[in-house]
């Protein structure tokens, strides 16, 4: 059997954000100095855990060919409700935070289930359900309440060194397990894979007897609690809570995840993309805070110039397909008239 | 034979809007048999399974496995129940692998997570049962059609069930594949499962049913043993009347010979893209048939994309009423007066949410420009027009194009074609999934359009279906244009021979011969 030397067409998006990211990087350090301290990674890392973590949810959703605009003000609610039930009532954290994980997970079920029962688009829905948080924020206070547990502050403040006087923060520790949790999850459970065979084609999903209907709702209840623990993640970074805070949060975790290489129809995309799509950004953010002249605003517009470029590279990709299959015909016909030949495709 | 009644759907009624789809269905399955279903396009065959299998929901009627009342919600819980199913049309996840494709909710798994070296390993096992040798870690989506159809059946078969649907399983088959899936099925039969079987193709039923229950119009005809119905009687009861009037094409097949100067209507010099088609030569006069036969990858699609302007050459020209023109695209092929009927018509045709007027002035509007619309009258008149034509089976031509019938389907996406009145027509396998009274009447339409003075281009598997509708056969073979055989020369044999490499063609015979016979096993 003839086997291609190329790479599978698939990974090219994810090629090409790793690689961006590489010459974005390599560009820091020609053009600025002190870029190539290795603090300068690290605090992309600080200061990204809670739009990494809501993005590594935000996948799941997209990667089924769903959306949710919800996760910004549901980061922004748990911040809020967090500082109200520490403040006021003098809740301990270990009270709090599960709660906060376990109120992602309802709200998350419930949106699942509205848009799977009741057949409402997805984009409507979290739409219905960012306005809630939203409001609900506000209902609690419309104040910016500063966190004083001792608990948030020692985690907030908490520096792990690495060698030299870099140092990591807790958060980034729970970004690595999410991340390796979702890695697995995407790739070795079967919740993972039907996620993606949903992306892929719904109604085949569906006549494959897979359980589509159960799968989408965990969807949604997976990245309501993923948006949660980004909420407290985000409460500990910054030691407050408003409801003002994160606006348009939800924009920047879909726009992490088209850069990083997800198909915004579903279906195609891996986890580690989005890593390296919310890291893009964040490295934008920092050269144009080294370049010091330049509004930080570029950051929005770069980010949004790429979100496009990588829309259109990725349907380029995909339109060049035809050809591919074409080719991909002849083999296939080829050896599928052969006789039973020993299976030449190892692994 | 065992009596002993696995599935029994009794008094089955399912109502669409404006179609009475089921009416008063009775259907006894056995174990260890093979039962065919059969019936017109539209008859009901696809919607009995359907509603045995949770995807739609019967109105009234019970449904008993093994003697206890069934209903299943999903096709997940059909599953549960022990009823494994390959629906009509090809479906499957392009976006994933050929193994994930099979083992999709069945995966493998080694301490709770997917062990996906055992999952490959299994894919390929379940694959050598029916010969297909693919590398099961490319997505499926880079396979042609007749591969999907080989993996959407071995995932049928690796679910352990008591009752196995197959719907139209091997219409993109050739004969050769289709016979390792029967000596599957067989061996499945033994073991004592019930096979459910739907398909178009009369030889194939006779070949692996113990029998038949036919539907018409949405009710029953009649379970009949398969050895006791003749051939001729079984296509009575499928379609409600004599089987006289289908035998011949009425006359409609003349001789033909060129008028001495005539210049050809369609004609390629040397076209051909590398790696795809070897250059080739074809002259289509107007008045002629020419038929195109070979095995499935011989190239008969790629030289059709090439003619149509779907690919581009990358060497020749090809002239349509004598002007050459580089690389035109589809819509130029149009306007040039070309009309194409693709071959995977759920890729490159139906768009399910427009309705079956839409669908067939889509070509024709196309070629007039979106600014130049069609009067709404007018397209209405077109689309009853087709409707009538070629008896596709509807409530009318405001009925969506997702709620016909597969073979209906593929009836307006041939009606889309005709609409346009190209001076040539290339027709890619447009019988598949078609019934067999609507076949003949497909081939009467190509032979009197023909007389009408166009040119058509009839690409088929059905070897006797190119037999009775060319003037003139292309064969293909490994991308190449093997031969060419007209009058007397040309006849099954002959048309075997060049396809298989023996015989009529002098060149490259050190091409290993197909192990392949051609799909010839159409209805008559
Ligand atoms: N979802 C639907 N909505 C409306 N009508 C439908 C729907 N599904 C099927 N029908 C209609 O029900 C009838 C039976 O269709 P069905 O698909 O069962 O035919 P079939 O016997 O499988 O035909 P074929 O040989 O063409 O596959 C057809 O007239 C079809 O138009
Ligand atoms: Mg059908």
């Amino acid at each position: 059997m003839k086997r291609s030397w190329s790479i599978d067409r698939k990974f090219w998006p994810l090629l090409i954000t790793v690689s961006l990211f590489v010459l974005l990087y390599i560009y820091g350090i020609i053009q600025y100095r002190g870029f190539s301290s290795p603090q300068v990674f690290f605090n992309l890392l600080v200061d990204n855990a809670f739009l990494m973590i809501t993005s590594i949810g935000m996948t799941f959703v997209i990667l089924s060919g769903g959306i949710d605009l919800s996760v910004g003000a549901v980061i922004a609610f748990t911040g809020v409700l967090s500082a109200w039930l520490l403040n006021h009532f003098g809740l301990s954290p270990a009270i709090v935070i599960p709660l906060m994980l376990l109120m992602g997970v309802v709200f998350g079920a419930t949106m699942g289930a509205i848009i799977e029962f009741f057949k409402v688009q997805p984009f409507i829905v979290t739409l219905a359900g960012m306005f809630f948080a939203r409001g609900m924020s506000f209902v609690i206070s419309t104040q910016a309440q500063t966190i004083s547990d001792p608990f948030y502050r020692t985690i907030g403040l908490y520096r792990i060194h690495l060698w030299g006087k870099s140092f990591i923060s807790a958060n980034v520790v729970i970004v690595a397990i999410v991340l390796i949790a979702a890695i697995y999850l995407a790739h070795f459970t079967r919740f993972g894979r039907t996620v993606y065979a949903i992306g892929g084609n719904e109604q085949s999903a569906l006549l494959m007897g897979l359980p589509v209907r159960r799968t989408k709702i965990l969807i949604y209840t997976l990245n309501g609690f993923c948006s949660t623990l980004a909420g407290v993640v985000f409460s500990i970074y910054m030691l407050s809570g408003h409801g003002l805070y994160v606006s348009g949060l939800e924009l920047d975790a879909i726009a992490s995840v088209v850069i990083g290489g997800t198909q915004l129809t579903g279906g195609v995309g891996y986890v580690i993309g989005t890593v390296f799509g919310v890291l893009i950004q964040g490295l934008i953010q920092t050269i144009i805070m080294f370049q010091g002249t330049l509004s930080s605003w570029w950051t929005k517009i770069a980010v949004g110039a790429l979100t496009l470029i990588f829309i259109g590279v990725q349907s380029i990709i995909y339109s060049s397909k035809r050809k591919r299959m074409a080719s991909a015909q002849r083999v296939a016909t080829a050896t599928t008239t052969a006789p039973a030949a020993p299976a030449t495709a190892g692994d | 034979m065992q009596t002993n009644e696995l599935l029994v759907m009794q008094g089955i009624h399912k109502t669409f809007p404006g179609v009475h789809a089921l009416a008063a269905v009775d259907f006894t399955l056995r174990a260890g048999e093979i039962h065919a279903l059969m019936g017109e396009n539209g008859a009901g065959k696809s919607t009995l399974i359907k509603v045995l299998t949770g995807v739609e929901h019967h109105d009234a009627g019970h449904i008993l496995l093994n003697g206890s009342e069934i209903n299943a919600k999903s096709p997940h819980h059909a599953q549960s129940l022990g009823i494994s199913t390959v629906y009509q049309e090809v479906n499957l996840c392009t976006n994933l692998s050929v193994a994930e494709n099979i083992l999709l909710g069945r995966e493998p798994r080694r301490a709770g997570s997917i062990d996906w070296g055992a999952m490959n390993a299994r894919a390929r096992e379940l694959l050598t049962w029916l010969d297909v040798d693919v590398d099961v870690r490319r997505s499926v989506g880079e396979y042609p059609v007749a591969v999907q159809q080989m993996v959407a059946i071995s995932r049928a078969l690796d679910i352990d069930a008591k009752v196995l649907i197959l719907d139209e399983p091997t219409s993109s088959l050739t004969t050769l594949e289709t016979e390792k899936l029967f000596a599957v099925l067989r061996r499945l039969k033994e073991q004592g499962i019930g096979i459910i079987f739907i398909t178009h193709f009369l030889n194939q039923v006779y070949a692996v049913a113990d029998r038949i229950t036919v539907l018409r119009n949405g009710k029953l005809v009649g379970t009949y043993d398969a050895k006791a119905l003749p051939r001729y009687q079984l296509v009575e009861l499928m379609i409600g009347r004599e089987l006289e009037e289908l035998e011949d094409l009425g006359g409609l097949k003349k001789h033909f010979e060129p008028a001495p100067g005539q210049a050809p209507v369609l004609e390629a010099k040397n076209l051909g893209q590398v790696g795809t088609l070897e250059p080739l030569n074809i002259k289509l006069y107007a008045g002629e048939v020419l038929g195109m036969a070979g095995l499935l990858g011989s190239g008969r699609t790629e030289t059709a994309n090439l003619l149509f302007g779907v690919d581009d050459a990358d060497s020749g020209t090809l002239a349509v009423g004598g002007k050459v023109e580089p690389n035109p695209g589809p819509l130029a092929s149009i306007q040039r007066g070309l009309g194409y009927c693709p071959e995977d018509r759920k890729a490159d045709g139906v768009v399910g949410a427009l309705t079956v007027r839409e669908n067939i002035v889509l070509a024709l509007q196309a070629s007039r420009g979106w600014f130049n619309y069609l009067d709404p009258r007018k397209q209405t008149e077109i689309a009853n027009k087709m409707i009538q034509m070629l008896q596709i089976s509807t409530p009318g031509p405001e009925q969506l194009m997702k709620n016909l019938s597969g073979g209906n389907q593929q009836k307006v996406i041939l009606a889309r074609w005709l609409a346009t009145e190209p001076d040539v027509l290339i027709l890619d396998e447009p019988t598949r999934g078609i019934d067999v009274g609507t076949k003949a009447e497909i081939q009467k339409l190509v032979l009197s359009l023909a007389n009408e003075g166009k040119g058509c281009i009839f690409i088929s598997s059905e070897l006797d279906e190119v037999l009775r509708t060319s003037h003139r056969v292309m064969i293909m073979r490994d991308r190449k244009l093997v031969a060419e055989l007209q009058g007397e020369d040309m006849n099954e044999q002959s048309i075997m021979e060049a396809i298989a490499g023996t015989g009529v063609s002098t060149e490259d015979t050190a091409a290993a011969a197909p192990q392949h016979a051609v799909a010839a096993g159409s209805a008559r």
